[in-house]
């Protein structure tokens, strides 16, 4: 097989997933009274990458073979406490966000500590543990509000040049510097080798423990970047529970769509991204076709369980029956 | 046992060799619970009175009914994250048929118990046939069903009430003394405990917990048991929602949402493996005691609503760390 072949087999979920966003995007756009204008492009850029830096998150734990139920929750922690210390001289706010990361850092940490060196279930640890962080959440801001540096706020969410918006560009860094490094880094290889088989990586002596606790760490470094970033869009801080979950089970969807194998191995985050664009694109699609709002959660259900039926087509091409069970 | 009418020290030893019978995970959960009601009773002697513990176990039955679907979704290896709003549609779907005169209050019950267990169809159908990750297809049979609630409702919480018959099996008294929910839980319990121990249909759910391909290939339907299980999950989870809904007199938007963690939470704490496979029923019965015990005691020392969250999450690892470590790599 050649080189570009093999590439082609490799990128396929995230293709076929950046494929899916843009056809609903052009569809979009094409309804939108707007069209396709800058301030269009830069509401929905807004919107989906919140969803995109939590699904991007929770790929990095996915492709591991793991899974992170605390995503959601590191993300309102992290907006409470941005609410509060990301204000003030340029100075103090700098301190602010790096404060912020640094606490998604940790959450992801110790979420990795109780996996890997806990020997705790993924689902039910990271069940428990974003019980806490919503708790600190809470403790943080028992009422929504708060304040942000909005000259920061107003340039991270707003468009450079005229054109972009910023918050594409700062999506597009953080993939730069997470997660192409990463990828492929022997530590990301690791994490790959990890979902895939962890008694065969094992053997071959990867640093299974150091790569699934930086999946952890960045994960909850990601989540945090969204929490982050809502609290620019919003200027509030807000421990909302249902959100938390909502953003939790989103990017569980979003990885899946993104063409992120949830039995661990394979996709990409890129490919998380392109599934939490076009998740978000799906809900916004029903307002441009003038359907009724309260059709949107049916709608973006029902096209959630035909895209996740899809995917077992690969059965009509199974030789043998044992092959249904992995 | 014949010795025990022996000397003192045997009897000793025949306790020992009982208890040694047990999993060890659902002697730890009930020595929690006991530790948890002494260490409470000194903050209040009210903690250890038959009415506070009778009213908590009312209200853990309806945790109890809803983790009894989620054990044998768990026993698979599987899990259902399409509780939430099962328990919605099973309470909304039961209390709207209600409201159709006296056919429709005959059978607002079994109606919405047969909503629940068509969302479990799907997921099963899904899981067992289709082999996508149960997780995936329970979230989108979920975020569906909130689709179909959300347009039936108008968004808004419906106005229908719940049957009196509903009002009767959550909240009357068939029995002196026995609310009727628990009632209903002791009878499901005792259900789920024949069939996983003593029928072909729990001897595979095990069988498929532990190597599905095994159980496959020594001629067990593997899928069809598959899709049985997970529409029987989504029947008592809507069960649960129509207990709720007879408890509360009427249906609300979300009201099951605060049932999934825990529903989880309590079957992993009883010591069934959240991998599949291995558990008892006795285990998630004291899970589910202990979860609601535990949330109870925390709201009734008045811990802000924040404080309850960290504690009960903290208990949870702690608790799991006691007993529900995985093996080494090296093994």
């Amino acid at each position: 097989m050649t080189d570009w072949r093999y590439w082609l087999a490799r990128q396929r979920g995230t293709l076929i997933a950046a494929g899916i966003f843009l056809v609903m995007f052009i569809l979009y756009t094409s309804r939108h009274p707007a069209g396709f204008s800058a301030s269009v492009v830069q509401t929905a850029a807004n919107k989906g990458v919140l969803l995109a830096f939590v699904a991007m998150a929770q790929s990095l734990v996915v492709i591991t073979a793991g899974i992170d139920l605390s995503v959601g929750m590191i993300f309102i922690l992290t907006n409470c406490l941005a609410s509060w210390i990301t204000d003030g001289t340029p100075l103090q706010t700098a301190a602010g966000v790096v404060a912020v990361l640094a606490t998604g850092l940790a959450c992801g940490a110790i979420n990795g500590a109780i996996v890997i060196y806990g020997r705790l279930q993924p689902i039910v640890a990271t069940i428990a543990s974003g019980a806490v962080y919503y708790g600190i959440a809470l403790a943080l801001r028992p009422q929504p509000g708060g304040s942000v540096n909005s000259d920061l706020a107003d340039a991270l969410t707003g468009r450079v040049f005229g054109v972009v918006p910023a918050s594409l560009i700062v999506l597009l860094a953080v993939v730069l510097l997470i997660w192409i490094p990463f990828s492929r880094s022997v530590t990301g290889r690791a994490a790959y080798a990890a979902g895939s088989s962890e008694t065969a990586a094992y053997m071959t002596g990867l640093p299974i423990q150091r790569a699934k606790m930086v999946a952890y760490m960045l994960a909850g470094l990601l989540s945090a970047i969204g929490g982050l970033f809502v609290t620019f869009f919003t200027y509030t801080g807000d421990a909302a529970y249902a959100s938390g979950n909502t953003y939790t089970l989103y990017s569980i969807a979003a990885v899946v769509l993104g063409g992120v194998s949830l039995f661990g191995g394979s996709g990409s985050a890129i490919g998380a991204i392109f599934g939490a664009l076009a998740f978000r694109t799906i809900g916004d699609l029903l307002f441009v076709f003038d359907f009724d709002p309260l059709w949107q959660p049916l709608f973006q259900g029902l096209v959630l369980l035909l895209a996740v039926c899809l995917s077992s087509v690969g059965l009509l091409q199974v030789r043998n029956r044992l092959e249904w069970f992995g | 046992m014949t010795d025990t009418s022996s000397a003192a020290p045997s009897i000793g030893r025949t306790i020992g060799r009982r208890l040694a019978g047990f999993d060890p995970a659902v002697l730890t959960s009930f020595g929690c619970i006991l530790v948890l009601l002494l260490a409470s009773s000194l903050y209040s002697a009210n903690f250890l009175s038959p009415a506070y513990l009778l009213q908590q176990l009312k209200v853990a039955s309806f945790l109890g009914i809803i983790a009894t679907g989620m054990m044998l979704v768990i026993l698979l290896g599987q899990i259902d994250l399409s509780v939430p709003w099962a328990v919605c549609a099973g309470a909304m779907m039961s209390c709207a048929l209600a409201a159709h005169g006296v056919t429709g209050q005959i059978f607002a019950i079994p109606f919405g118990i047969f909503c629940g267990a068509l969302i479990g169809l799907v997921n099963g159908f899904g899981v067992g046939y289709l082999r996508i990750p149960s997780m995936i297809v329970t979230l989108a049979t979920n975020a569906v069903t909130q689709g179909l609630m959300v347009v039936y409702t108008g968004g808004f919480s419906p106005q229908d009430s719940a049957s009196k018959s509903m009002h009767y099996i959550a909240t009357g008294f068939l029995l002196p003394g026995l609310p009727n929910a628990v009632l209903v839980w002791a009878l499901i319990a005792a259900g789920a405990v024949f069939a996983l121990n003593r029928t072909v249909f729990g001897r595979a759910v095990y069988a498929i917990g532990n190597r599905e391909r095994a159980a496959y290939m020594s001629g067990i339907d593997t899928r069809r048991i598959v899709m049985i299980a997970f529409a029987i999950s989504g029947a008592l989870a809507a069960f649960g929602g129509v207990l709720l809904a007879g408890y509360a007199s009427k249906a609300a938007q979300s009201m099951g949402d605060a049932y999934l963690l825990p529903a989880i939470a309590a079957v992993v704490l009883g010591g069934t493996s959240i991998l599949g496979g291995r558990g008892t029923y006795l285990g998630t019965v004291a899970g589910v005691i202990l979860i609601t015990l535990l949330q109870s005691i925390l709201s009734v020392l008045q811990i802000p609503e924040f404080g309850r969250q960290i504690i009960y999450g903290l208990v949870i690892l702690a608790m799991l760390l006691l007993y529900g470590r995985g093996a080494k790599q090296r093994q």
